[in-house]
């Protein structure tokens, strides 16, 4: 039942057991990761016991028979890497799509994590021009940070908008459970952008199997460290949609009979999607990683196990959701928030951004608890009719996602608001700030 | 000789290993991967089968594999050059591994060897020690760093020699001592210690007595922690867990700060690198990187060191806790060291406990934490360990096992709140679901009367009562609406805003408002309460808010001037005539 073909390659056709993921047989000599081929289907190493070795197909196990043809490869995952990957789009193994090859060193996926001594601090300030980013939430380099949005959303389109203007030297895009609508939506926008050769493109859609998404973050990070690390270039990951990668997860760690934890997700969740958002990373010498990540949530739900634990790893998160007041969809300030955006904001910007940025979504929580009030029947005060208008003209001005502008420009149309519906003191930022900007900007 | 065994299984980074020899529980042995050897430790053993827990990538093992076992339990190495170093959870030197990233099997020297330190004996021939006793001092930065006999000797020891003051490498002999059978030891500077085995080498271990002052308000003011206590910050994502540790790391009065950095943000440890070499400690004067070591086993790093560097941060600081100072020990976050051991739990198909996590959680939780605490030293000097650790409950929700745990053991609780936290109200700690239970000490409450002032408690107490009265009220006014509530529950409400305004809230990215000494806190609080003392007349209702924003306008502004500064004064003074407004309105009507 086994035998040699090249040096390392083992054939086996005799199968102990299969589930829909996994399949187990007999085998000697195989290492922990490696990859295999199972009836022309890829598969990886996920436990040894013994002489028994159970391998996880990525493609499903839909039709394989006990005497399937299995073929061990002798090493885990690769993909090659060179510039030849710009521009260029790749599935879920890092097949070029089109057909042809790529030449290049190929390199193991998941690999090492970069020696923290070794990291640089964050610096670089991304504008995006959406001021519910810009002035609330500035995304820096090197940051990983996902947007927390219904599926009705529209994140796939914020998100190419986002990286369009970002002024990355690479995106990076890793398509997950991706519609083919989307992927094709990608493709178009970057094109017309004429920033095609910009992009490198790993795409599972919702036709390939799930299992197969499992390759995908790994395929596009190695290829985000090939350009940040050896070109020195900023490298941007857009990793969509993360939920469904996760999914992919828990059918496989089911399979493996392990223990679910909570929304039948693996107990391991954590750690599998903080091996992949730690990947963002600064470099000394100038490269970096971005990551900006989808993750839909379901019915605004973000205490459901892969937001929450995402928000746990990621540096903020970026929530989407439809303002009824103005028909707009906005970026929620209140659920949104960059950690690293205290890195730049009155530093790389002007010195007033952070109290403007908290005066103004303090203020706008006074609008919240006016409008339970007035939802509630009971009489609004002066106050609080006041601050329903600034929340009015702030959403519309600048939460809304239509809204491109610098950021001085934010700051500008923060304080005409301020100045239109309130009094220093009831805004409450520094003396020297209001002595400074208040009354003098605009008009 | 050691024990050899080799590989039978692996999932993921539990590896089972076959041997005939002898293996310990907690033993550590290392797989002789190719050319590399990979650490990891035993945690189960049944029959010939040792189930080891690989601290390391298992890409690529394979069945048969030779394995090593050490015969000793996994380690730290103690000694002078600790200090602001950046080590792994295993206590690996990171500065020292080439390369951008780290490579599997790779592990560095803790200490420098080579480095020379200035050795002066403290002990004299002839006098009789005990594990802990100091023989000698080095300096390392500002600290005198106590060169002790090993804490593995028992019983009692005569001073044989000790080497003349002078420079010595680590590792030279600078004493030899006697045992009581007349046979020689020799001792170094350095010392070895199993990591999850507490050093007792302290006499005894009081209830703590005095408070460590931390520079944030709402922790000092209003649920002090005790200098040698322990507490705790459980926190959704995104409420300030790690900012406020950051922030405690930065100003807390300690000689020295232990940062165990355990499954979090490497771009979090990044920036103490980059920050704290720049930053003066605010009472040395000195760089707080000279203060500080970190221990980091950040997200991506393997799980399997998680659990290991929590227990080496706790090692690291009760050896200089037996020197005579006063550490403080961060970790962040202890939710990612329970996962770690569930993680764990589920590969060896335990029987699980609650939401999956090993049965006797709690019993660690609780070990871990009884380490901390204030001690008197066999000379009767005294140090301490005052810990917090964080915990992210999933989903925020605090009815889950680690928080549970946590707060069996943990003396003070640091709720912070997500309504707090998303309406900016930073740092986002309940002031009302919040407590430290060192207020009910007695000894505690005599020495904050003494240290800060005699009505302190009192004043306390008060702000605490005004709060939660305060909460009530806008329950109220919510419920029945502005107009169908008495005045006077607005005022209430305004009272309790004017406090947390005031008092609670801090902007940990002033670079004034950041740290606030004892003294300003002092002053602040009673200045706030002979506000909330007065009484007011409005109008109407709609007069009490806007009145109330600018007294909290003239107190914030105070907050974010120095000190008795001229601005602070200013800021005084503009409080005091918005007050007499009230006074003038209260005699004319
Ligand atoms: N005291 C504070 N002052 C101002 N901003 C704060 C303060 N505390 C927290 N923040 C803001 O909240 C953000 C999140 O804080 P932090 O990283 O400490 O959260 P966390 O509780 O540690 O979250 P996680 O569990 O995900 O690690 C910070 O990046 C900062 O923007
Ligand atoms: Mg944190």
């Amino acid at each position: 039942m086994e035998k040699e073909t090249k040096a390392f390659q083992r054939i086996y056709t005799k199968l102990y057991q299969l589930t829909k993921a996994t399949v187990t047989l007999q085998a000697k000599g195989v290492g922990y990761d490696e990859l295999a081929i199972v009836d022309g289907r890829l598969a990886q190493v996920v436990k040894i016991m013994g002489d028994m070795v159970t391998l996880q197909i990525f493609g499903g196990t839909e039709g394989i028979a006990t005497n399937a043809e299995v073929i061990f490869a002798g090493k885990s995952p690769t993909l090659k890497v060179s510039d030849d990957l710009a521009g260029r789009f790749f599935n879920a193994y890092g097949e070029p799509m089109e057909g042809g090859e790529i030449m290049g060193e190929e390199r193991e996926i998941g690999g090492p994590s970069v020696n923290p001594v070794r990291r640089k601090q964050p610096s670089e300030f991304i504008p995006t021009g959406i001021a519910g980013i810009d002035l609330n939430n500035a995304l820096v380099t090197g940051q990983k940070i996902p947007f927390f949005a219904d599926p009705d959303q529209p994140f796939n389109q914020v998100m190419a908008m986002v990286a369009l203007r970002a002024k990355a030297d690479k995106i990076i895009l890793a398509g997950m459970g991706l519609t083919r609508d989307d992927y094709l939506y990608f493709k178009n926008v970057f094109d017309n952008a004429g920033a095609l050769d910009r992009i490198v493109g790993f795409i599972n859609t919702t036709e390939d199997p799930p299992v197969e998404r499992l390759l995908v973050p790994d395929m596009a990070l190695t290829a985000a460290e090939y350009f940040a690390d050896e070109k020195n270039e900023k490298v941007l990951v857009l990793l969509t949609d993360m939920t469904l990668y996760s999914d992919a997860l828990s059918i496989v760690s089911n399979r493996m009979d392990q223990i679910p934890s909570k929304d039948s997700m693996p107990g391991s969740l954590y750690s599998d999607l903080a091996r992949l958002y730690e990947k963002a990373v600064q470099f000394p010498d100038g490269g970096s990683i971005t990551i900006i990540a989808v993750t839909t949530l379901s019915g605004g739900d973000i205490t459901h196990a892969v937001p929450d634990n995402t928000g746990y790893i990621t540096e903020g998160q970026l929530f989407l959701r439809k303002d009824s007041d103005i028909g707009k969809v906005i970026v929620d300030p209140f659920r949104s928030l960059s950690r690293l955006k205290q890195l730049v904001i009155g530093k790389k910007t002007r010195e007033d951004h952070p109290q403007v940025m908290n005066a103004a979504v303090r203020l706008y929580a006074d609008a919240a608890n006016a409008k339970t009030k007035q939802e509630n029947g009971f009489d609004l005060t002066d106050y609080d009719e006041r601050s329903l208008e600034f929340a009015k003209g702030y959403s519309e001005k600048l939460l809304a996602i239509d809204v491109n502008i610098e950021t001085d420009a934010m700051l500008e149309t923060a304080y005409d608001l301020f100045e239109k519906h309130f009094t220093p003191a009831e805004v409450g930022i520094r003396q020297e700030f209001v002595e400074k900007y208040w009354k003098k900007n605009g008009k | 000789m050691n024990t050899i065994g080799n590989v039978t299984g692996i999932i993921a980074n539990l590896v089972v290993v076959e041997t005939e020899g002898t293996t310990a529980q907690n033993e550590i042995c290392f797989i002789k991967h190719g050319d590399t050897r990979l650490m990891a430790e035993v945690i189960k053993v049944v029959g010939n089968k040792s189930y080891i827990q690989v601290f390391e990538s298992t890409r690529g093992l394979k069945v048969g594999t030779e394995v090593e076992f050490m015969g000793h339990m996994l380690e730290v190495t103690l000694g002078p050059g600790i200090l602001s170093k950046n080590f792994d959870g295993l206590q690996n030197d990171l500065n020292k591994m080439d390369g951008v990233f780290l490579k599997r099997g790779q592990y560095t020297d803790p200490l420098d060897m080579d480095k020379e330190f200035d050795f002066k004996g403290l002990a004299k021939k002839g006098d009789k020690v005990v594990a802990g006793s100091w023989l000698g001092e080095v300096k390392e930065n500002w600290i005198p760093h106590k060169i002790m006999v090993p804490f593995t000797f028992k019983g009692e020891y005569t001073l044989k020699s000790i080497k003349e003051d002078g420079s010595y490498k680590p590792a030279e002999t600078i004493a030899v001592l006697t045992d009581n059978d007349g046979r020689e030891h020799e001792v170094t500077m350095v010392q070895k210690w199993p990591v999850k085995v507490p050093i007792k080498a302290y006499k005894h271990k009081p209830r703590p007595f005095k408070i460590l002052e931390t520079g944030i308000r709402v922790m000092d003011t209003l649920n002090p922690i005790a200098e040698g206590g322990t507490g705790f910050i459980p926190g959704p994502f995104g409420s300030g867990k790690t900012v406020l540790q950051h922030n405690l790391s930065k100003n807390a009065e300690a000689d020295l700060v232990v940062i165990a950095a355990c499954g979090e943000r490497a771009n979090e440890v990044v920036e103490i690198f980059t920050e704290f070499p720049e930053l003066d400690d605010p009472r040395s004067g000195r760089k707080l990187m000279e203060r500080t070591t970190i221990i980091a086993n950040t997200s991506n790093m393997p799980v399997a060191a998680r659990e290991a560097s929590v227990y080496t941060a706790m090692t690291i600081s009760e050896y200089y806790r037996a020197m005579g100072l006063k550490v403080l020990l961060l970790a962040d976050s202890t939710s990612r060291w329970a996962q770690a051991l569930r993680e764990m739990s589920n590969r060896m198909e335990e029987l699980p406990g609650p939401d999956g996590f090993p049965m006797d959680l709690s019993a660690i939780i609780a070990n871990f934490y009884a380490r901390a605490g204030f001690v008197y030293l066999p000379n009767d000097e005294t140090g301490s360990i005052t810990f917090i650790g964080t915990v992210s409950p999933a989903g925020g929700n605090l009815k889950e096992p680690v928080t549970e745990s946590t707060k069996k053991v943990a003396r003070c609780f640091y709720a912070l709140s997500q309504d707090r936290a998303d309406s900016k109200r930073y740092p986002a700690i309940d002031p009302i679901d919040s407590y430290s239970k060192y207020l009910e000490y007695p000894e505690i409450a005599e020495y904050l009367n003494k240290t800060i002032a005699e009505n302190w408690t009192e004043s306390v107490f008060k702000a605490k009562d005004i709060l939660l009265r305060g909460k009530e009220a806008y329950e109220q006014i919510n419920i029945l609406g502005d107009d169908g509530v008495p005045l006077n529950y607005h005022i209430r409400y305004w009272k309790s805003e004017l406090i947390d305004f005031a008092i609670l809230q801090q902007d940990a990215f002033d670079k004034i408002d950041a740290s606030s000494s004892l003294e300003r806190q002092n002053f602040m609080l009673q200045r706030t309460l002979e506000i909330t003392d007065m009484e007011f007349d409005f109008e109407s209702f709609e007069d009490v808010g806007p009145y109330f924003k600018r007294l909290i306008n003239a107190l914030k502004q105070m907050n974010y001037s120095e000190y008795d500064s001229d601005q602070f004064e200013n800021n005084k003074k503009e409080l005091e005539s918005i007050l007499k407004e009230q006074e003038k309105e209260a005699v004319t009507q």
